[in-house]
């Protein structure tokens, strides 16, 4: 047992923390100089860098309804950088690092848990797509490479190399691939931030957004208006919703993406495993439990309900990877609302409005950026708008000037 | 002998005459037909089944109804069943879970003493210092996870799915379903009842409603015997409906079964759970609701060994013990929390038949017998305010403690489709609102539970079923229920703790509080801080208790605290059923056994599977070299009937060809092929094929074996816009398709018979041209992929393995040699043709990739021309090129980076070695300053080795193209 928990034996019950991790309601403040919308992970990272790397601390997050309760709360949490295109690989590596030191930095555990990613090739398109994602990954110091069926057996030796009709090629394994107790992502970023100053308003929702001569002059929320120098918006699932409130449109459409979790047993499943082909991905908690998912809903809707047809067939896929699951049983079903782009890359940086920053499109995939959106966000808001070189790629400008940042095929199967 | 049962009306579910066996942590247990593993494993006085989940703490049945994680057991092929569901009959050896050492002496129950080192969320606080250590940690905790253990080699069983209709789709056939059930289909309403329990009646088949009990089983029998003779009416019984999705969509569980049920509007008769209160030690096994009393006696006729204390929070629990004791069970003490019941006859009930009654008291804490896994006595104490008690105790001796708190609906489904629920402080109960259309409630579930009343709702439930189906029915009949069945604080802290809040996830009051005091108020991020609710019960059990306990601690009301999302499924499923049958169809084109007769490597592509090349895969160079010196120098023939094929026909035709493909087509000559690009809005080329003109208003297309399904809806889309008059159909199955290439192949037609002047004058290249090969209605084109003088052969798919063999002996005297796909890859790669998708990603527009030939200047519109034309306006920032390399410099492989001053600019795309050319030839993205045939790339090949690869001119083979113009 760790000494760290000693402390814990005092026999008290009170939690021993000499202060809660996040702050209880307060009345919210007529001025801000920062308001930051959306209060999932993106946002409260956002305002942990603000306060920590710039000395901002009159800010603002307003969350509709609690703490990393949109996506942030229901994502399968994979971490990754081994994408298709330079900018993106770039983009998550230094997001993948910072991950790694995270606990340490916020003295709270996010369980970053580094078991590797493996993808599964099933056609030799595939193969040529994963090896060119490997050659990529490694030119920025990532670890991934293309490995044999003989290296999948070994590695994961439960799988069923040839599922469906469509036998296993090759895989792509990713050993920087992780996973982090996404809830304390945002609890530790929200602790961060508030313990430097920054409010965290729950259950507060912006309903409007005030603007003159292309300039946002304040928002409007259920408890009230609130004047501020600059805005982000951090939404999510609702980034097209919000930017019609700011008054222009963005390139976006929301699409359900579901998961869902069995009930736990002994781990048997280190690396997180998924199929290029069979849009499944599958992988072992660290509660014991196994998390499959794939792809979004056919169709887009504003609604996270869930749906028999995806969990039929989502499970089916499973199957055919590990026919033993066949004999476990399923305990939950959920789904989010995903904001996803044509070239299923993020939108970030400005708008056409002067002090109001974007940071969306981040559809299944924007857990694992969570980090690196935080900091490149706040960069840009404490120098006053210049566009940190890591996101330029990503300006809501590239889709009137065909500058796509195309990670389609390095999207698809495994968020 | 088998062990001794109560008599009816006791017993129900069980076959007295019929005694079964099966094993449980290696001893020999004895039931009877009818019995599921608990309720056997209690008849022989076992209460103690598993360990759980955090402390591994002995755990044993709380509700026996399946609703707890309690009972999670292991059998041979699986982890995690509930032991109520699964029958009592020989399965190999069955045993507990989550322990190390055995079920009885478990080492890791360390954990249970070292508790207090491990606050709520305690691993948020530690394992990651110093830096490096959570690996070690890591791999502790997750080893120490888990419940079951999976069997690794398990295969699916056989298991089936089925679709039902219904009008009405009544979920729960308690006395309110079957009410509803029966009203309904009187009314005229095709009705589907489910029940989970093998037994029609729900309660009635276990509760006793009141102290005289004289109507319930009247009612049961009248009730079950319409309802199981109406002919509007099917029931499916031991069968779980799991979920509530969008429009009545239910998943219905029963056994190996998947029941798809779609229902036109459904009524939830889904009944309550009942709550346990929440003292110290109060998981001990030997702990049960009333409600698992009840059914171990009345449905399986177990009379559990006693003295038994029952803890009161409503006067259900009176008649629970009223029955216990007339079974022959002896009662050490009835509990009240209250200080008296509602109906004032029930204590002296209890005198009658010399039960003690202690009133405005508690069991505050109990205590485990000498073997540490069942209970052996309680601490009781009177309760002087909410939630706190006196001083005086006192010590009841008992093997079994039954205990009702009261009820929370079955909010689940409900809780599916969207609807909430609030707390009404008066009753201290929960109800639903907000329920979706076409959803009624009958019953406990809508907090009614006097029997008449809760009869009387059903018939409601069924009448407004019967109105939303725009059926007659007469006047609601008014319900009233005053009963109150919760008690408003059933919980007691402990100055040393282990009052468990949530059986599934081992936490005590504090920790529920504390998540709170941490700031994590709003009940989700309690949830999610605590992991209350988590587990496989989802908080049937905890959400009450959590709720109040959070609304107490963060000064809000428990309305505005509420419970967590409820997701499906309502009970674990199993995902052997959720998957069904597997079916992986695979296409074969008709000459399919002539590939596998001659030794083909098939591989996939896309659903069909299509030859790479002839013969063995350990000589797969040899093979493809030598197909394609066959191609080269004398005939080869391949089947590329996988290829898509689509029709278009109509006046409008060649204008809908215009407008969809990047070429000018309206002039396209009749008896002409021209290669047609496809685009997309964004101008990135998405397909392409072969357009053959075969009348003014009728074209033949070809699309790419993977790609056509798309362009057919693409097609069909925009034309829903365009409204063209013209007809698209896909023939990609109606036709399959032979390619003869080589400079002997028109010889081959000739030899086969062909009714076509096949001379380059009369069938020049590019040309295609109807009639008869070899006796077969074909469709021909000069087409040349490879780049040899050639022909395209389509033909009904019927005749097509006729067609095969007439060409292969009339090929014989040619020597003719089929080839496989990935020579064809090879031979186009010598002629620097492209392929979508292999050569082009999500992004290449026509400019990048040489194709700008194929973009017609002059037609105002086609789909992406505005895209096409900005991104060719702009200076290109790749182009793809050719380049060649010496057989003995490291061969790039497909996916290699091109890199430029350190930087990525491009990939290769296609590399092979060229056999025809004895060097190595490949297609690559590069910087389009490098794009000159002198210029030179770096590409970084395996284990990083760089080669400089010199631009060469497309294309490699042939660059005047005079043999495929033979
Ligand atoms: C099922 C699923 C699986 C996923 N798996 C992965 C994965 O494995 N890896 C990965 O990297 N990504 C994954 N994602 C994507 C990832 O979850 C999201 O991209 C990411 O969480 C977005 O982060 P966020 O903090 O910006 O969003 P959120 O956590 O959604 O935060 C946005 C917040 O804005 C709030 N909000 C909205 N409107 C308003 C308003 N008007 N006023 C105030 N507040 C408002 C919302 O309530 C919400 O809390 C997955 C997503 C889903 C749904």
């Amino acid at each position: 047992m760790p000494l760290g928990l000693l402390k814990y034996g005092r026999g008290s019950d009170y939690p021993f923390e000499r202060q809660p991790d996040l702050p209880g309601p307060r009345e919210l403040k007529k001025h801000y100089d920062v308001v930051i919308i959306g209060g999932g992970g993106h946002g409260v990272a956002t305002a942990y860098y603000l306060a920590k790397y710039h000395g901002i601390t009159n800010v603002a997050v307003l969350e509709k309804a609690y703490l990393g309760g949109g996506n942030t709360a229901r994502n399968t949490a994979v971490i990754r950088s081994n994408y298709l295109t330079p900018e993106g690989v770039r983009f998550y590596s230094a997001s993948v690092k910072l991950y790694e030191n995270l606990a340490n930095e916020f003295d709270f555990n996010i369980m970053y848990s580094q078991r590797g990613q493996l993808t599964l090739a099933h056609t030799d398109a595939t193969v040529r797509a994963f090896r060119q994602r490997a050659e990529v990954n490694k030119h920025f110091g990532g670890r991934t490479e293309m490995i044999d069926r003989q290296s999948i057996a070994e590695l994961v030796p439960c799988l069923n190399l040839d599922p469906a009709q469509l036998p296993v090629l090759a895989g792509l394994w990713h050993q920087d691939g992780a996973t982090a107790r996404h809830d304390a992502v945002a609890w530790g970023y929200a602790r961060g931030a508030t313990q430097r100053g920054v409010e965290l308003h729950q259950l507060t929702e912006v309903t409007g957004i005030e603007s003159a001569a292309g300039q946002v002059t304040g928002v409007v929320t259920n408890r009230g208006k609130i004047a501020c120098g600059t805005v982000i918006q951090a939404v999510a699932g609702h980034s097209a919703v919000m930017s019609q409130k700011a008054g222009f449109p963005l390139p976006i459409v929301a699409y359900p993406l579901q998961a869902m979790v069995t009930l736990p047993v002994k781990p048997f499943l280190n690396p997180l495993v998924s199929s290029s082909a069979l849009h499944c991905y599958v992988q072992q908690t660290s509660r014991g439990e196994i998390v499959i998912g794939g792809g979004s809903d056919p169709y887009p809707l504003y609604n996270s309900r869930a749906s028999l047809p995806l969990k039929e067939s989502l499970i089916a896929s499973a199957v055919d990877m590990f026919p033993f699951l066949s004999e476990m049983r399923l305990l939950r079903q959920w789904a989010g609302i995903t904001d996803m782009t044509a070239d299923y890359s993020p939108i970030m940086g400005l708008s056409p409005l002067k002090n109001y920053y974007l940071d969306a499109g981040w559809g299944t995939w924007g857990f694992k950026a969570t980090p690196i959106c935080g900091k490149t966000m706040a960069e840009l808001v404490a120098s006053g708008g210049e566009v940190p070189t890591l996101i330029q790629p990503f300006t809501l400008e590239r889709f009137d000037h065909f500058q796509q940042v195309n990670e389609m095929g390095a999207t698809a199967a495994s968020h | 002998m088998s062990p001794s049962r109560l008599e009816h009306p006791f017993g129900q579910l069980i076959d007295r005459d019929t005694p079964v066996t099966f094993e449980f942590e290696g001893e020999t247990v004895q039931g009877y037909a009818g019995d599921n593993v608990a309720s056997a494993l209690i008849g022989e006085g076992r209460w103690l089944m598993s360990r759980s989940f955090k402390y591994h703490r002995p755990r044993g049945p709380l509700s026996l109804a399946g609703h707890d994680a309690n009972t999670l057991i292991q059998t041979p092929t699986a982890a995690n069943r509930l032991a109520e569901d699964l029958m009592a009959k020989d399965q190999g050896t069955l045993s507990g879970q989550n322990y190390l050492g055995s079920l009885k002496f478990d080492y890791y129950s360390l954990l249970d003493r070292l508790g207090r080192f491990l606050p709520v969320g305690f691993y948020y606080r530690a394992f990651f210092k110093p830096r490096g250590m959570w690996r070690f940690w890591e791999n502790v905790i997750r080893n120490a996870a888990g419940l079951g253990v999976a069997n690794l080699e398990a295969t699916p069983r056989y298991t089936d799915k089925q679709y039902l209709f219904c009008d009405v789709a009544v979920i729960g056939a308690g006395p309110a379903g079957l009410n509803a059930a029966l009203t309904a289909a009187t009314g005229g309403a095709e009705v589907l009842l489910v029940d989970e329990q093998e037994l029609l009646g729900g309660a009635l088949t276990y509760h006793r409603f009141t102290l005289e009990d004289d109507s319930r089983a009247q009612t049961l029998k009248a009730l079950s015997n319409a309802v199981a003779n109406h002919d509007k009416i099917r029931v499916l019984t031991g069968a779980t409906c799991n979920a509530w999705f969008s429009d009545h969509y239910l998943p219905v569980f029963q056994g190996d079964r998947l029941y798809k049920v779609r229902a036109k509007t459904c009524v939830l008769a889904t009944g309550s759970s009942e709550q346990p209160v929440v003292f110290r030690n109060n998981d001990l096994p030997g702990i049960v609701l009333c409600s698992g009393l009840e059914r171990l006696m009345m449905h399986h006729g177990v009379c559990p060994e006693g003295p038994a204390v029952i803890l009161a929070g409503n006067d259900d629990a009176y008649l629970t013990a009223i029955t216990a004791a007339e079974a022959g069970l002896s009662i050490a003490g009835v509990v009240d929390l209250r200080s008296e019941p509602d109906d004032l006859a029930l204590p002296a009930a209890l005198s009658e038949l010399g039960i003690t009654l202690y009133q405005s008291a508690t069991v505050y804490e109990a205590h485990s017998d000498k073997s540490g896994a069942q209970l052996g006595a309680v601490t009781i104490y009177p309760i002087e305010s909410e939630g706190k008690v006196g001083v005086t105790p006192t010590h009841l001796e008992c093997r079994l403690l039954a205990m009702s708190a009261g009820f929370m609906p079955a909010y689940q489904l409900a809780c599916h489709g969207g609807a909430k629920l609030a707390y009404h402080d008066d009753k201290s109960e929960f109800t639903l609102t907000e329920l979706p259309e076409g959803m009624h409630l009958a019953g406990s579930v809508n907090s009614t539970h006097d029997l008449k009343a809760v009869c009387a709702d059903g018939r409601n439930a069924g009448r407004g079923a019967l109105r939303a189906l725009a059926l007659e029915t007469d006047n609601d009949e008014t319900v009233q229920c005053e009963r109150h069945v919760n008690h408003p604080w059933p919980i007691f802290k402990h100055p040393k703790g282990r009052e468990f809040v949530d059986f599934d996830e081992d936490l005590q009051i504090k920790d529920i509080i504390n998540s709170a005091r941490l700031g994590y108020r709003d009940i989700q991020l309690v949830k999610r801080y605590s992991t209350v609710g988590m587990g496989p019960s989802q908080g049937r059990h905890s959400a009450l208790t959590t709720a109040r306990l959070i609304a107490d601690a963060t000064e809000r009301t428990v309305t505005e605290t509420g419970v967590t999302t409820a997701r499906p499924p309502v009970k674990p499923e199993s995902l052997g059923v959720l998957a069904g049958r597997r079916f992986h169809p695979i296409k074969k084109t008709p000459m399919d056994q002539r590939h596998l007769a001659l030794g083909a490597h098939m591989i996939p592509a896309g659903s069909w599977r299509r030859p790479a090349f002839y013969g063995a895969l350990d000589h797969r160079a040899a093979n493809i070299a030598a197909e394609a010196h066959a191609v080269r120098n004398g005939v080869g023939m391949i089947d590329v009937s996988t290829l898509g094929g689509i029709e278009l026909r109509g006046p409008d035709a060649a204008e809908f060809m215009n407008r969809i493909y990047t070429y000018g087509f309206l002039k396209q000559p009749v008896g002409k092929t021209r290669y047609a690009a496809l685009a997309n809005e964004q101008g990135v080329i998405i397909d392409d094929g072969v357009a053959a003109r075969l009348a003014e208003d009728h074209f033949y297309v070809t699309a790419t074996t993977t790609g056509v399904d798309r362009v057919y809806s693409e097609m069909l889309r925009w034309n829903a816009q365009w409204r063209l008059d013209l007809d698209i159909a896909q023939v990609t199955s109606a036709y399959s398709a032979v390619n003869v290439a080589g400079p002997f192949s028109r010889d081959v037609l000739e030899q086969a018979g062909c009714n076509i002047e096949l001379s380059s004058e009369s069938f020049p290249y590019l040309a295609c041209r109807e009639g008869m090969v070899a006796g077969i209605p074909a469709r021909l084109m000069r087409v040349g992929f490879v780049g040899e003088l050639g022909f395209e052969l389509h033909v009904p798919s019927l005749m097509a393995q006729t067609l095969w063999d007439k060409l292969m002996v009339a090929g014989e005297p040619f020597n003719i040699k089929p080839f496989g796909v990935e020579t064809q890859r090879l031979l186009r790669l010598e002629k620097g043709h492209i392929i979508i998708g292999q050569d082009t990603d999500g992004m290449s527009h026509p400019g990048e990739v040489g194709l700008a030939w194929a973009i017609n200047r002059k037609k105002a519109f086609f789909v992406g021309r505005r895209s096409v034309d900005i991104l060719m306006s702009q200076p290109l920032k790749r182009q793809l090129v050719g380049f060649t390399l010496s057989p003995s410099a490291p061969k790039p492989e497909e996916g290699h980076l091109v890199l430029r001053d350190g930087d990525i600019v491009g990939t290769v795309t296609s590399c092979e070695y060229s056999p025809t050319l004895a060097k190595v030839i490949g297609l690559a993205y590069v910087h389009p300053d490098d794009a000159q045939p002198d210029s030179e790339v770096t590409i970084r090949t395996a284990d990083g080795v760089c080669v400089q690869a010199p631009i060469a001119t497309l294309p490699f083979y042939d660059p005047g193209n005079a043999r495929q113009q033979l």
